[in-house]
């Protein structure tokens, strides 16, 4: 593993599995009375966070602190582009009190690349998710949850996702969430397919490891999970498409559409979910429908990464290890 | 009378010769000049080149003396055989008066390390809104005969149409940056495979070569001189091509850097490499190269733009737009177009001279290396190889994407009418 997270793409296809099998081992603490590993006890992570996330935030949160690390969270709002500065002046604060890791959250892309090679600090670095760059984690706990879907919780240990086809519908331009899927999941062996209106599909994109479809219907049976990436409602002002009605109908999922989709494929969703443009009440309450355990998974996903990037050798870790195989 | 003997250097890349200077002159041209009583220069094996005429510098001065002023932008010039620059508009106050503009020319006089020709805005406070008062500021002392926006496109077709006609009446030129601007808004780099990998926000090449294409269109309806700043696509050289071709009066200026940077290099996010227009692919770079050299594009022109290091030591959006270019400009030059075949120094002289003074009716620069003609001049060291150091530069600022970088040649002397300003390779 690498010393930072940073994208998607930095991980190999053994370092992802190895994430997800982690994060698995992860799942089952929580499962526990006492939710709480040693493992990261004495080590402080900070969450700078410059672009409000409360999901996101939270979650780290509750990763770090099931780990036992010192956690402080630092929120710059509004001050990420219009002060260029800010960033490594809190950088530098940060290492000056001695910190282990930052979780980053940024409005601007390759701002945790910066922070991470820039030399201002030598904490390890982990992107919770910059402008329209990258959100790693987000990728590693939908492939979490794909694993466990399609494959098994047990069974997908060790397993990545050869042969499973994917589709990404929706922003894909301005999707964090879109770029670090497609990394993953290509780096993981699943075939994805990303369905959007041109116009918010980026130039350049001829370059990526996927397909692009403009045609949601013809797509869709062929699908083992359809992940409907956020729309704001603000695109449709700025030309990206006629109107919120016809998106809906173009690239929008309902019932109907979701009974196209082989049987045993699921919808997940990044969330926060914008319930009738991009995903209708019903599919979104589907049992199909992922988005609850996603949330879950993505604490189990966090605690693997800070694990792995943190404490991974340390005996804490093989205890850790021990038990979970022990409560098998 | 002051004396000086360059002795043995390949004017223009020629035979070797000497060249004599007497005051502000050159007294003779020739093999086997007497140095009686003159200082010696021995010059063997080193290029004599016309001091170099930038027509595209962004001096700082006034508003942002942190950045750069008069004084350091033109020892900076200097250093990289320059004796004359052309300052552009984008100042604080910006420089769309008379009396501005002669604040700029005056200090550029008074320092005397080059020569500084004012460059005035085409509209006021470069708003693109109202034509600034471009008479005035040719009637100056600073006798302004370039106007720009740059930093900003003249993107109103009737405000570039009328800038074009008006300033025909003494022979002006409008330099247009050429940037559509709703095409750009939030464009951070090249729009392209790069950023749509990084996630930053795409500058399309369409939105600089819609714009060149609406302007010589122009130029042509209403017979006017048009001149295209830091051009930087594949396409643009087509347009400007085939804008030659019909009899348009267009010229157009490459960048040392987009003549050899790519934006592969955004990939390190790092905010030297953030300029304007953006570092645009490979492909761009080898069109830009064969269009330097077939004549296509006119002149190279440095685009200088210096910004203090806490501008540049931020994240990637946060970060300004721009790089120092004038000290290292001739050897990028070098290293793209003389050692790859596409020019020899005599063309090099063409289009970092003599073009450039031409098109920006500089007087007393761009001359021939001859007899009677203003002494300007700039000696180049083309076997030197050593890696660049912004340590040394002479501009306040040191935001070069050169850093580090292996770089060919070095100018070890400048002379500005006869008075040396670099001596050595060390300013006077
Ligand atoms: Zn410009």
């Amino acid at each position: 593993m690498q010393r930072h997270l940073i994208s998607a793409a930095d991980l190999t296809r053994d370092d992802a599995v190895l994430i997800l099998d982690t994060a698995e081992e992860m799942a089952r603490v929580a499962d526990r009375p006492i939710k709480k590993l040693p493992t990261l006890r004495g080590r402080t992570v900070v969450n700078l966070f410059f672009e409000d996330s409360t999901r996101t935030r939270i979650s780290f949160e509750a990763a770090e602190k099931r780990l036992s690390a010192d956690v402080i969270n630092f929120t710059a709002k509004g001050s990420s582009v219009s002060k260029g500065e800010s960033l490594k002046d809190t950088a530098q604060t940060l290492e000056a009190m001695g910190v282990d890791a930052v979780v980053i959250r940024h409005g601007a892309s390759g701002a945790p690349y910066r922070l991470a090679t820039s030399g201002w600090i030598d904490a390890a670095v982990i992107n919770a998710g910059d402008g329209t760059h990258q959100h790693p984690t987000q990728a590693l706990l939908d492939a979490f949850t794909m694993r466990r879907r399609l494959i098994g919780r047990d069974a997908g240990l060790g397993e990545d996702l050869s042969g499973k086809r994917i589709t990404l519908v929706g922003d894909v331009l301005h999707s964090r969430v879109a770029r670090s899927n497609v990394d993953l999941l290509h780096t993981l062996g699943a075939h994805v397919t990303l369905v959007a209106p041109p116009t918010l599909v980026p130039v350049g994109v001829e370059s990526w490891p996927c397909e692009v479809s403009y045609d949601l219907d013809a797509v869709l049976p062929k699908s083992d999970a359809v992940m409907m990436l956020r729309v704001q409602r603000e695109r449709m002002n700025a030309a990206f498409f006629p109107t919120e009605r016809e998106y809906s109908r173009r690239y929008g999922l309902d019932g109907d559409r979701m009974a196209r989709m082989p049987e045993h494929a699921i919808v997940m969703h990044p969330g926060p979910m914008v319930r009738g443009m991009e995903i209708t009440a019903e599919v979104a309450d589907s049992p199909r429908c992922t988005v609850v355990e996603q949330v879950a998974n993505g604490v189990s996903i966090r605690m693997a990464v800070l694990y792995l990037l943190l404490g991974g050798n340390e005996p804490a870790v093989s205890h850790a290890r021990a038990n979970a195989s022990e409560e098998k | 009378m002051s004396k000086i003997l360059i002795r043995g250097a390949k004017v223009l890349g020629g035979e070797p010769q000497d060249v004599l200077i007497e005051g502000s002159q050159i007294a003779s041209v020739g093999v086997g000049l007497s140095a009686d009583g003159a200082e010696v220069v021995e010059a063997a094996g080193k290029v004599l080149l016309p001091g170099l005429v930038d027509l595209h510098t962004h001096l700082r001065e006034p508003g942002r003396e942190d950045s750069e002023t008069v004084l350091t932008g033109t020892r900076a010039a200097a250093s990289g055989g320059y004796t004359a620059v052309f300052a552009m508009a984008n100042t604080f106050p910006v420089a769309d008066t008379a009396g501005v503009v002669e604040q700029v020319y005056r200090l550029g006089q008074e320092h005397g390390y080059c020569d500084v020709q004012p460059i005035g805005a085409v509209t006021v406070g470069l708003e693109g809104k109202k034509l600034a008062e471009l008479g005035a500021m040719h009637e100056s002392a600073a006798g302004v005969t370039v106007f720009s926006d740059d930093g900003k496109c003249v993107d109103d077709a009737v405000i570039m149409r009328r800038a074009l006609e008006y300033v025909k009446a003494f022979g002006g030129v409008v330099a247009q940056h050429a940037q559509e601007p709703r095409l750009t808004e939030g464009a951070q780099m090249n729009e392209g495979v790069v950023s749509a990998e990084l996630g930053l926000g795409g500058w399309p090449a369409v939105a600089e070569e819609s714009i060149i294409a609406r302007d010589v269109l122009l130029a042509e309806h209403v017979g006017s001189r048009v001149h295209i700043c830091h051009l930087s696509t594949a396409g643009s050289v087509e347009i400007v091509r085939w804008a030659k071709s019909r009899g348009i009066d267009v010229t157009a200026e490459v960048t040392p850097h987009h003549l050899l940077l790519t934006d592969e290099l955004v990939r390190s996010y790092n905010p030297v490499y953030k300029v304007n227009p953006p570092l645009r692919t490979e492909r761009d770079v080898l069109a830009l190269r064969a269009a330097l050299a077939d004549g296509t594009i006119d002149i190279v022109a440095t685009d200088h733009a210096p910004h203090p290091h806490e501008d540049k030591d931020c994240e990637w959006a946060a970060a300004a737009m721009g790089m120092v270019g004038l000290e290292t400009a001739l050897s990028v030059v070098q290293e793209t177009m003389v050692e790859t075949g596409l020019l020899d120094w005599a063309g090099v002289a063409e289009r970092m001279s003599f073009k450039p003074a031409e098109i920006g009716r500089a007087k007393g620069h761009g001359r021939p290396v001859s007899a009677g003609e203003p002494a300007n001049l700039t000696l180049v060291d083309t076997a030197y190889r050593g890696s660049v150091d912004p340590a040394g530069f002479a501009s306040r600022s040191r935001n070069t994407p050169y850093e580090g970088r292996e770089l060919p040649g070095r100018v070890t002397h400048t002379w500005l009418r006869g008075k040396a300003t670099l001596v050595d390779g060390k300013l006077t």
